[in-house]
């Protein structure tokens, strides 16, 4: 592990084919994201994760790092682009977080306290988007899906069951399960699926476990995401190692 | 009896879908292909077809659903017999085609968007069809009619009320013409199929007649592969940059794909961008419909030169009624040995072309959304690197190339590197064809040596009063009269073809006002800033329509432009706001006229928002509204 770039000023080591993210987490400096997830195969469409490399943005999840590459992360002019990506994310769903059963331990609530978001700042949209009740054990609020695909990649490479996709286009894209009726009960999705346990937001939520942890005792509730991000990331290593 | 009607249909999908799977070797990469013979043969896309394709194709119903959801072109809920569609380009707009829509709706009895309850007849709007020339153009079950009239749009009434089959419309609706205005190299250069590759050919000394196809990627060069060599360096001689609108130079993308490794069971493809989505943009068209032996020529030269053995060409959904006369040449070329095996006698020059027609979709211009859908899956952009030369088409070495670029490196096949480098200006060689539309008398296809003024081309297609030029459509530049002395180059002004000309009586906050409506419907929806910024984009256009508009308003779009630029995935999130702030800078005014507030206005609109209300109790009298009292 011979080689480095600069992540605002740190050396920082990494090895052949790694990301820059990924080198950045080992050298544990948090770099904000929500479509990337350790465990996964980058996807690269929040863009939350985006960096200036040699002064030019670019998503660190997807970027492999080189030698000598000169990055910045933690700037205002990164942060304030960041928290509008944030914001657009808020508007384009519906996210009543006081009464979301995923509040505390949410990645874009989290993401939009550590970047200082205020306030919504644009119109929302309020789409129209009906939650799927139909399965025994598992429930789907599509009014807070970000697209972010990782219910997806790990239907599809962990559980080997594609039980979910993105569909549609635009800004009219959406979420749909493996089933010709469209509701997740007459899927083969069970609640013990890789996938039933990493929507970063709420969207795949189990039934009946309501407030089991009561807000104000959450992970984010508790230590800042980048922390907890932090934390995770080593453990999974850990548990891939 | 019931019973017996459900499964006679689905037998019929059944077969249909059976034999379209059939066609294409149950192969799940053509699944676009695949779902657009299905759509030809059934109107519309089923459910029970999805059924039955999940089972023959062994794929999720996901990944059906997903692509089948992504393409415009693409019906899963059941649309009329006759499916219209408007094209709702500017220009078309210019010509008038809002009233002409809004006649044909009214004589239909039906809403646009929206299915007529006898299934007969849907009406909808759709993105550039490239008929700008002789707009406004509509499609009729993909087959595209031009200059459309008031006759001719009750006409069309007729028609569908009478249930005319297509085939026995009048022919003259169908007619599209080329308007060739200005010819010059590759309009004009004398070319009999096989001209190309046999110069080519002639140009190496025979021992070195061997094919690229030929070699394992690290051999060594000169002697056996004179040609393919000697091929690649009149391609660099004649410094020929990409047509496409970022002028990439075509010998280093040749020469990359060429020395990619190739690992076992792999080869290289030459794919021919024939999307023409930008609006504006009909010159492929034209060469498609009159030089496509010098476009297929280019991309068999393409194909010898990199060692590449099948090729596609990737034809716009627009342009499906292309597609019979493309395949019949593509099947005389073969009878005549210039496609399949041995081209020209050589051993080992193997080359064939399909052709792959898209569904609508804008994106997929971008060459790796291109190689996705020709993947058979959603038109969304890769992530890059590795780029497509060394890991495109089933993660092999791909050339994507423009039409034009094809037909021009056909030329330089023919006639040398030195002799086309001698042509144009010293970092543009050669010409460029211009798709010329708008307030012009003579609008068509002009083609000129690089170089040519903006003046000179308003000047000889008949611009009277111009006030502005869309140079390479919505995602190139707006240009107003104190810049009408620069020059279409890649050192000054670059373009893939646009050239839309405004009069003084246009305004220009409504031309940006389309241009954004655009991006927002074609934005594919993958990345963050683009899919939600091209909303809010659209919506701030749309509140300054509406007359609510604020300097405020200024600010945000310049941070919108700001994050799309630096933040979205593609270049159609990139500069999907330069229409607005190249009006902002140049034509400020009809932005002002705009402005309510000199702070900030509101979008919201209480009298707006009781429209719904008054539809539904029927009144529209005084009591009914907010008086404005600033009005
Ligand atoms: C949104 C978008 C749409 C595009 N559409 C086209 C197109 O319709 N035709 C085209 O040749 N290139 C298009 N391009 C450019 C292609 O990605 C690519 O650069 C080009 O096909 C390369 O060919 P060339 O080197 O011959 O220009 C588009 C790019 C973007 C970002
Ligand atoms: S459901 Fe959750 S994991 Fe799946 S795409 Fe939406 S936000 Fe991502
Ligand atoms: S910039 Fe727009 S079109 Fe390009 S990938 Fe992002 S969402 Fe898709
Ligand atoms: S985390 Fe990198 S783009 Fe989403």
């Amino acid at each position: 592990m011979s080689q480095t770039f600069t992540l605002d000023g740190l050396s920082i080591p990494f090895t052949e084919g790694e990301t820059i993210i990924q080198a950045a987490t080992r050298a544990g400096v948090f770099i904000p994201h929500l479509c990337y997830h350790p465990e996964f195969k980058p996807h690269g469409s929040c863009k939350l994760c985006t960096v200036k490399v040699n002064g030019r943005h670019t998503a660190s999840c997807t970027l492999r790092a080189a030698a000598g590459m000169v990055v910045e992360n933690n700037t205002e002019e990164l942060n304030a682009e960041r928290r509008a990506l944030t914001q657009m994310l808020f508007v384009e769903g519906n996210h009543f977080c006081p009464s979301c059963e995923k509040s505390g331990h949410c990645q874009l609530q989290a993401t939009a306290y550590h970047l200082g978001m205020m306030s919504p700042h644009y119109d929302h949209f309020f789409p129209d988007r009906p939650v799927d009740a139909s399965h025994p054990e598992v429930l789907l609020d599509f009014n807070r899906c970000i697209l972010c695909s990782l219910c997806v990649r790990a239907s599809r490479d962990v559980d080997g069951k594609n039980v979910f996709a993105l569909s549609g286009r635009g800004i009219r894209t959406q979420l749909i399960v493996n089933a010709k009726s469209g509701r997740l009960a007459d899927t083969d999705f069970t609640v013990d699926d890789k996938a039933a346990h990493i929507c970063p937001v709420g969207v795949i939520l189990k039934k009946r476990r309501g407030f089991a942890v009561p807000i104000g005792e959450r992970p984010y509730d508790r230590a800042p995401l980048s922390e907890t991000a932090l934390a995770e990331a080593v453990s999974a290593r850990e548990e891939g190692a | 009896m019931m019973m017996q009607a459900n499964d006679r249909q689905s037998e019929a999908v059944a077969g249909v879908v059976d034999r379209v799977v059939a066609h294409y070797r149950g192969d799940p990469s053509c699944m676009v292909q695949i779902l657009r013979e299905i759509q030809e043969a059934r109107g519309w896309i089923e459910p029970a077809a999805i059924d039955r394709l999940q089972t023959v194709l062994a794929v999720p119903r996901t990944k059906i659903e997903g692509v089948a959801g992504f393409y415009s072109f693409f019906h899963t809920r059941p649309v009329g017999r006759y499916r219209l569609l408007f094209s709702d380009n500017i220009t078309d707009r210019m010509q008038g085609s809002a009233a002409l829509l809004e006649r044909l709706c009214s004589a239909l009895w039906i809403e646009p968007g929206k299915v007529s309850e006898d299934g007969l007849v849907s009406v909808d709007r759709t993105s550039c069809t490239g008929l700008c020339d002789q707009g406004p153009g509509l499609l009729v079950n993909l087959r595209a009619i031009g200059r459309l009239t008031v006759e001719r749009i009750d006409r069309i009434v007729e028609l569908v009320r009478d249930e005319v089959p297509l085939a026995d419309w009048p022919a003259e609706f169908f007619v599209i013409e080329d308007n060739i205005r200005r010819a010059d190299i590759l309009l004009a250069t004398p070319f009999a199929p096989g001209d190309a590759l046999r110069a080519a050919q002639a140009r190496v000394p025979s021992d070195g007649l061997a094919a690229a196809n030929l070699r394992s990627w690290r051999e060594g060069l000169p002697t056996g592969l004179g040609g393919p060599a000697a091929m690649l360096d009149e391609i660099k001689r004649a410094n020929l940059r990409g047509r496409g609108g970022a002028g990439f130079m075509t010998g280093l993308k040749w020469e990359a794909c060429r020395n990619a490794p190739l690992k076992a069971g792999q080869q290289r493809f030459v794919v021919c961008n024939a999307d023409e989505g930008e609006p504006g943009t009909f010159k492929d068209r034209v060469l498609l419909t009159t030089r496509a032996d010098l476009v297929f020529e280019g991309m068999t030269v393409a194909a010898y030169a990199i060692g590449a053995q099948r090729g596609f060409l990737y034809l716009r959904g627009e342009y499906r009624y292309l597609l019979d006369d493309l395949n019949a040449v593509l099947e005389r070329r073969r009878r005549d040995g210039l496609l399949g095996s041995d081209i020209g006698g050589i051993p080992g020059a193997d080359f064939e072309i399909e052709i792959h027609v898209g569904a609508g979709a804008y994106v997929c211009g971008e060459e790796s959304a291109l190689i996705e859908s020709l993947e058979g899956k959603r038109g969304t952009p890769r992530n890059r690197p590795p780029f497509p030369v060394t890991n495109g088409y089933l993660d092999q070495p791909t050339v994507v190339n423009n039409v034009e670029t094809f037909a021009a490196a056909a030329l330089i096949a023919l006639k040398g590197g030195d002799w086309y480098a001698a042509i144009g200006t010293r970092h543009s060689a050669g010409t460029k064809l211009l798709s010329v539309a708008g307030n012009c008398s003579r609008p068509g296809i002009y083609e000129y040596p690089f170089g040519v003024s903006i003046r000179q081309v308003l000047a000889d297609c008949g611009a009277t009063d111009p006030q502005a030029v869309q140079v390479s459509g919505p995602s190139g530049v707006c240009l107003g009269d104190a810049e009408f002395d620069r020059c279409i180059g890649f050192e000054d002004i670059p373009t893939a073809g646009a050239f839309t000309v405004f009069d003084r009586s246009r305004d220009m906050f409504e031309v940006a006002r389309n241009y954004v409506h655009f991006f927002q419907h074609e934005s594919c929806g993958f990345c963050t800033p683009c899919r939600v910024g091209t909303s809010l984009l659209k919506n701030l256009m749309d509140k300054l329509h509406q007359g609510c508009g604020s300097p405020y308003d200024f600010g945000e779009i310049e941070k919108l432009n700001q994050l799309l630029q630096t933040m979205s995935h593609c270049g159609l999130g990139h500069t999907a706001c330069n229409p607005v702030l190249d009006t902002i800078a140049r034509f400020r005014p009809a932005y002002e006229r705009r402005m309510r507030q000199q702070e900030f206005a509101p979008a919201f609109d209480l009298d707006r928002a009781l429209a719904a209300a008054r539809q539904m109790t029927g009144r529209d009298d005084a009591g009914a509204h907010f008086l404005d009292q600033e009005a």
